[in-house]
């Protein structure tokens, strides 16, 4: 896995640290916790955990566990630029698949990772609505429709121009 | 008084009191409803599905291990219905299960493979894709192969109720979900204190020790090896387990005949560093309770025999390392003397000395691999075995176990006291500590019997008065509990002088590394209550009550250690500790 240094700030820290000790004692807060710390950080790094278990006085296990069991947590920081694959139906007949191994082969990660720069990450979603323009893939919202791997490639490599 | 209800159970009438479940209800009318993830005290969270049984009146089948019982209720046990959902339950859960039986820890006392025989299973019914996961083998004492896991969630309970450890969890989902360590990174990554208790409550063969029996093998056929056993008091309690010998029978002799018999070794007994441990123990304790000095080391004091205790304090409480007692462990005290006064005495290089100790723990494996307990890079215990080891090796070495006339331990370490003995049950370090402590501040030996230090309850209190002073003590097995101990001295809520911590409920004789009873047992069977009844009898037949009695602690103070707590004795018999943080 693609590892990147966490680079958490102080003041992060004791955004995370407030709110905890505010929602702590209410039922069921290890979720609202998680959410605001993937909003503070944008994702859910050994670190972050580390002050939630810490604060909330629960086992390290415990907050993995539901870090781990909801696909909306992601314990893998977002690339400055994110590209998301349509999965649903129609784009995957018409070869998504071929389209994200592309991507994948193309930025040397996998599907939920981010590339070790910090420029690139990749997901996967399940239809946008634009059926139409199967395959669909989009770059920080914007959708590219009746994709190829060569032209998903090239739309990828577009991004690294621009720099 | 409980108020009691009136149910049947396959037409069969049965009452018992409000509150029990059907599970529990049906062993009244001798009907064991088979389960997986039930396990009495540690786990019921109806999870498994193979205890459903159908329930008059009510839509679908019901889990009888989380249903408690209701006035009137009609219950059926062996219908069709639940024989099929319990074979496919038990299909599906083999679908993905390694099934490796043959060469398997628990090859013949596998709970599953007993639920898989008994319902006539297809063991490939559901042939899929088996899941390939790493085994975790990353601490020197507990190995964990989630390939056979079946995901009841027993050890997750165990190691965070009864423990309130949490080192394992279940982690991520659907077709991924295991039990695992954060970050799936190994188990020595975690706060994991090594009690073992996860492996006495897996139904499969996912959890067990890290095993060294090749280790001993080839220490006794090498002839250069001088090799020295010594086994921990509550092994002659439970080693018949193995052997298929009822829970509670004592088989010292045939327990040291038979280790005798697995080669060219001398067979020791460690109730006599029991009984050293008191020795040290009790003169630390009268030291810190007389001493004037300035810097002395505060009250109240933990003893430190256990070292699922010690590794806890070190992770958990490191501002308490200076309550604990620095004496050894009864192995580590075994391990230095060994290496020193006998390698000595019998003219033998400390590096061909092989000292195997025979221990129910798995926490001990960590222990012996302490760079504290050596010298110069040559460890005072070579290997620590733990029950179930042993038994394996006896069974290896074809030796008929329960037809053994029996032997007695070898000289110069076979005589012990009573109060070494008892060492192995909640308690019993206490109880011996007072012995010694009265004995030595009073100068009488009239009170032995501490009755309300003994039995099984996770939380003990007494005080008792000793050379004219009120002393409050306490015990706890258990590490949930020795953290609710350690809390309320913390706070000034309790002033204990002196307390003693057993990391495993109930003690070594409920140890980690013993032998492993099926749900069938500890659900309806007071094992530990079994198991320390032995040594509770054995201590009151001995003519030796007192460790201060024994004439093998007195002939190595005068041979060799000089006096308790002195320049020698404390340079051998007293350790450190290491603050471990939280990983």
């Amino acid at each position: 896995m693609a590892n990147m240094a966490f680079r958490g700030t102080p003041k992060q820290e004791r955004e995370l640290r407030k709110f905890i000790r505010k929602h702590k004692d209410q039922p069921g807060a290890m979720m609202p916790v998680l959410q605001e710390a993937q909003g503070i950080y944008g994702y859910l790094p050994r670190e972050v955990q580390e002050i939630i278990a810490e604060e909330m006085n629960v086992p390290l296990s415990q907050v993995f566990g539901v870090a781990t069991f909801y696909s909306q947590f992601t314990l893998t920081p977002k690339g400055e630029h994110t590209v998301s694959v349509c999965l649903g139906t129609a784009c995957y007949v018409k070869g998504a698949d071929k389209i994200l191994s592309a991507i994948e082969e193309r930025l040397g990660i996998k599907a939920g990772e981010c590339t070790p720069d910090g420029f690139f990450s990749i997901d996967s979603c399940r239809c946008l609505g634009a059926c139409g323009l199967a395959p669909v893939m989009t770059v920080d919202g914007e959708v590219y429709g009746k994709c190829t791997p060569e032209s998903a490639v090239k739309i990828i490599d577009s991004y690294y121009e621009e720099v | 008084m409980k108020k009691m209800i009136n149910l049947k159970i396959n037409n069969i009438p049965v009452t018992v009191p409000e509150g029990t479940t059907v599970l529990q209800a049906a062993k009244a009318v001798n009907i064991e409803i088979p389960s997986l993830c039930y396990l009495k005290d540690i786990n019921c969270i109806g999870a498994c599905r193979v205890c459903v049984v159908e329930i008059k009146g009510r839509r679908g089948l019901t889990a009888a291990c989380t249903y408690p019982v209701e006035e009137g209720l009609e219950v059926l046990t062996n219908t069709a219905t639940v024989r099929a959902s319990r074979k496919t339950t038990i299909e599906l859960i083999l679908s993905t299960h390694h099934k490796k039986c043959l060469s398997c820890v628990r090859g013949n006392h596998c709970e599953l493979q007993k639920l898989a025989y008994d319902y006539g299973i297809d063991e490939d019914h559901f042939k899929d894709e088996e899941p390939q996961y790493e085994i975790d083998d990353s601490t020197p004492y507990v190995v964990r192969d989630n390939n056979k896991c079946i995901q009841c969630l027993r050890c997750v309970s165990t190691c965070n109720n009864v423990q309130g450890i949490g080192a394992i969890g279940q982690i991520r989902r659907g077709f991924d979900v295991r039990v695992g360590s954060p970050f799936d990174q190994g188990l020595d990554t975690t706060t994991c204190v090594g009690c073992g208790q996860c492996i006495v409550s897996c139904p499969v063969g996912a959890l067990y020790e890290k095993s060294n029996i090749d280790e001993v093998w080839d220490a006794i056929a090498d002839p250069k090896k001088h090799v020295v056993f010594f086994t921990a008091p509550s092994i002659a309690a439970t080693l018949g387990e193995c052997f298929d010998m009822p829970p509670g029978t004592h088989v010292e002799d045939k327990m040291v005949q038979a280790i005798r018999m697995l080669g060219d070794v001398k067979v020791f007994n460690m109730n006599v560093t029991a009984d050293l441990t008191i020795m040290e123990e009790a003169n630390e304790l009268i030291s810190r309770i007389t001493s004037n000095k300035v810097d002395k080391p505060p009250l109240p004091m933990f003893t430190s025999c256990c070292p699922g205790w010690i590794k806890f304090v070190e992770h958990y409480y490191p501002e308490m390392i200076p309550n604990l007692s620095t004496c050894k462990s009864p192995q580590g005290m075994f391990g230095a003397l060994l290496k020193s006064y006998y390698c000595q005495k019998n003219h033998i290089d400390p590096k061909d000395m092989y000292v195997v100790s025979v221990i129910p723990c798995t926490a001990k494996k960590f222990e012996v691999s302490r760079p504290e307990l050596g010298n110069r890079g040559i460890p005072d215990v070579d290997v620590a075995i733990t029950t179930r080891e042993l038994s394996r090796m006896i069974k290896g070495a074809g030796i008929s176990f329960k037809d053994l006339k029996g032997e007695e331990f070898d000289n110069p370490f076979a005589i012990a006291s009573g109060a070494g003995k008892i060492f192995g049950a909640t308690g019993g370090v206490m109880e011996a500590a007072l012995r010694t402590a009265a004995n030595i501040l009073d100068g009488t030996n009239e009170k032995v019997d501490f009755m309300d230090v003994r039995g099984v309850p996770g939380i003990k209190e007494a005080t008792y008065r000793i050379a004219g002073q009120e002393v409050d003590v306490c015990v706890a097995s258990g590490l949930a509990n020795a953290r609710k101990v350690v809390e309320m001295v913390k706070s000034g809520e309790k002033n204990y002088l002196f307390i003693e911590i057993m990391a495993c409920p109930g003690g070594c004789i409920n140890g980690g590394g013993q032998p492993v009873q099926s749900d069938s047992v500890r659900n309806y069977v007071d094992l530990k209550s079994l198991r320390s009844a032995v040594l509770y009898n054995s201590d009151k037949d001995n003519d030796l009550r007192c460790s201060h009695e024994s004439p093998v602690v007195q002939m190595l103070y005068d041979e060799f250690l000089e006096k308790p707590g002195k320049a020698k004795a404390h340079s051998l018999l007293h350790t450190t500790y290491t603050a471990r943080g939280m990983m």
